[in-house]
């Protein structure tokens, strides 16, 4: 029992990771139909910008700042600007295949530059357990969980209570309409890149100190994050939230109680099934036929 | 068509037919696995471009059943039974597991089934590496042997790379025929609009399920020459990243044209290697190059030919309707 609780924390806090991911992957979906295939390598990268500024004797705040502000500009805006903006008209799948090879070129770059090894990362919470209601409890696991929590709340505030969420909603349900009622659709668009950026880097500040910074590291991560998506649903952000706590818990759970070996399976046969019985996920609204 | 454009194209097949036997006979070893490699990944290519280019549905799994087919030639063959008998279990198997993995296309919309398809993937490549009763898991199967084609012994690169070119060559033939029967006709009418295809009285259902089922069976195919092309197989050649790179193939060659599998295998395959002299930039520099094309021309290279010639053929028609007004003010 008392080994259960250690797994739910530790897989709500790896959970909230991933719904980071997954909702960034969502909102690009929602708003410009990017299926992107390098969400798990947008994530990788950020910690590495953030270990050469640092590697350049900036104190790791000031790298932290850099280091965002750096995916804004490559993730985000260079992102949309150089691939998905000439890419978008000529459909889903191109843009889709343009974006995995985008993963091998983000990949490559980082072996090359960076080096072939896992790199240690510094953690922003410190190291250490706390205990609460007499279990000890890693303050790791509780502090990722706490500031993941923080951002998804706030980026649902955001989204439900300000105009500009509002804007944005209408952009990603109708653009045509948005736009009839002066809803400027581009730059709303633009700036889900930018929260997508911002999502990405900001797990990635998580993920790290926990998973090391190595090139790869971003395969795992972006195929949870797109199972998440599917699993919580493809086209709502609160799903992608449910589906990212759900898929992290299931992962620690069933790492512990199936088998090793076989944990990977359990949430793709959990995909397998929502998409049988619920194809719009646990929270999604159903898609309209486009025929 | 014009006359001389038939026979053109014609010229060039038997050209390059003839260097693709010719050139390579004094290639060295790793050139000929390379070429063989390249014939390999075009057939299972051509399965998912029958699968996505015709019919229409994204899969993400073709790496998957080319592990299935390599697996159940290298599982066969090392027991010592013929390879044709391995080269039927695996299309049997990969078109059974294709049809019941197509079940999810006649349910929802095209991006799901590259969902479950992919999920499918990954879990193939967990069977690989933890079945080790039957697959020896992360050690690999080794010493599989090569088969005597008709008489002709195949271990050395040579006739093996002809084997591979053979296989190919049946292949092409028999899907240059499939894409013209009725079949192919209903996979394009399914393609391009599933509900008008429905009532013109085609069984979409079973179409849709065929289209997957052959594709994937053609991955199999490809797997049963991949596993005595490298004598050796292990589970990692085949996760989903194989499947990501056949499904770029099929795009960057150009989807739905009958010679866009060839040459996407070609980038995908060759083109690394000829970037190798940039060292450790080769993989970056074929990323960049697969981009910059997708942007330039989303639907492959076949789609920058297929512009031009189009382009060519509105010249030369209203070249031929000036003529033709010109003659007939001059006869009023």
């Amino acid at each position: 029992m008392s080994n259960l609780l250690d797994l739910l924390v530790a897989g709500l806090a790896t959970g909230a990771i991933y719904a980071l991911v997954a909702v960034g992957f969502t909102l690009l979906w929602q708003t410009s139909q990017t299926i992107n295939f390098a969400q798990g390598e947008f994530v990788m990268l950020p910690a590495f910008l953030m270990l050469a500024v640092m590697h350049a004797g900036a104190p790791f705040w000031l790298a932290i700042i850099l280091g965002i502000l750096l995916s804004l500009l490559l993730l985000g805006l260079g992102f949309k600007l150089l691939l998905v903006d000439p890419m978008l008209r000529h459909g889903v799948l191109p843009l889709a295949i343009a974006t995995m090879a985008l993963a091998i070129g983000m990949k490559e770059a980082v072996k090359q530059f960076f080096s072939a090894e896992a790199s240690p990362f510094p953690s922003i919470v410190p190291a250490g357990d706390v205990s609460i209601l007499g279990r000890v409890v890693s303050l790791q696991s509780l502090g990722v969980l706490a500031l993941a929590i923080a951002v998804v709340v706030g980026l649902t505030a955001l989204l439900n209570r300000t105009s500009i969420g509002h804007q944005m909603q209408a952009t990603a349900q109708n653009p045509t309409v948005a736009r009839i009622i002066g809803v400027p659709v581009e730059r709303m668009i633009l700036l889900t890149f930018l929260i997508n950026a911002f999502l990405v880097a900001l797990a990635s500040l998580l993920i790290t100190p926990i998973y090391l910074a190595k090139f790869s590291s971003g395969e795992v991560l972006g195929q949870a994050a797109f199972i998440a998506a599917i699993v919580g649903g493809f086209n709502q952000v609160r799903g992608a939230i449910a589906g990212g706590l759900l898929i992290g818990v299931v992962d620690n759970l069933s790492a512990a109680y199936v088998s090793t070996q076989y944990r990977a399976a359990v949430p793709l046969i959990l995909l397998i099934v929502i998409i049988l019985f619920r194809p719009q996920g646990l929270l999604g609204r159903p898609e309209e036929r486009t025929v | 068509m014009t006359a001389t454009g038939k026979y053109l194209r014609i010229a060039v097949g038997v050209v390059v037919i003839a260097a693709l036997i010719i050139v390579p006979m004094n290639f060295n070893r790793y050139g000929l696995f390379i070429l063989s490699q390249w014939a390999v990944m075009t057939i299972a290519a051509m399965g998912l471009n029958l699968t996505l280019g015709y019919a229409g549905q994204v899969s993400l799994a073709q790496g998957a059943f080319v592990g299935i087919g390599a697996y159940a030639a290298a599982i066969m063959t090392t027991q010592g039974m013929p390879l044709i008998a391995a080269l039927g279990v695996a299309i049997i198997l990969c078109f059974a597991i294709g049809w019941i993995l197509g079940y999810p296309a006649l349910r929802v919309q095209h991006h799901y089934l590259a969902f479950v398809t992919l999920a499918f993937s990954t879990l193939a490549f967990l069977v690989f590496r933890n079945e080790d009763w039957l697959t020896k898991g992360i050690y690999g199967i080794s010493n599989i042997p090569r088969p005597n084609v008709l008489g002709f012994a195949t271990n050395r690169p040579l006739p093996f790379y002809y084997f591979c070119l053979g296989s190919l060559a049946l292949v092409s033939l028999a899907m240059w025929w499939l894409i013209r029967s009725p079949w192919g006709r209903a996979f394009v009418a399914l393609r391009e609009n599933p509900v008008r295809a429905l009532s013109l009285g085609i069984d979409t259902r079973r179409y849709t399920l065929m289209a997957f089922a052959i594709g994937s069976a053609l991955g199999g195919v490809a797997g049963t020459l991949y596993a005595p092309l490298t004598q050796y197989i292990d589970p990692v050649p085949f996760n989903l990243s194989l499947s990501l790179d056949l499904l770029m193939m099929v795009i960057v060659g150009g989807s739905g044209f009958f010679f866009g599998p060839f040459l996407g295998a070609m980038i995908a395959v060759l083109l690394p290697e000829w970037l190798r002299f940039t060292q450790g930039y080769y993989l970056m520099l074929y990323a960049v190059a697969v981009m910059l094309l997708l942007i330039y021309s989303p639907t492959g290279i076949l789609g920058i030919l297929d512009r031009y010639l189009a382009e060519r053929r509105t010249k030369a028609a209203s070249a031929l309707r000036a003529v033709a007004k010109s003659k007939l003010e001059a006869a009023s």
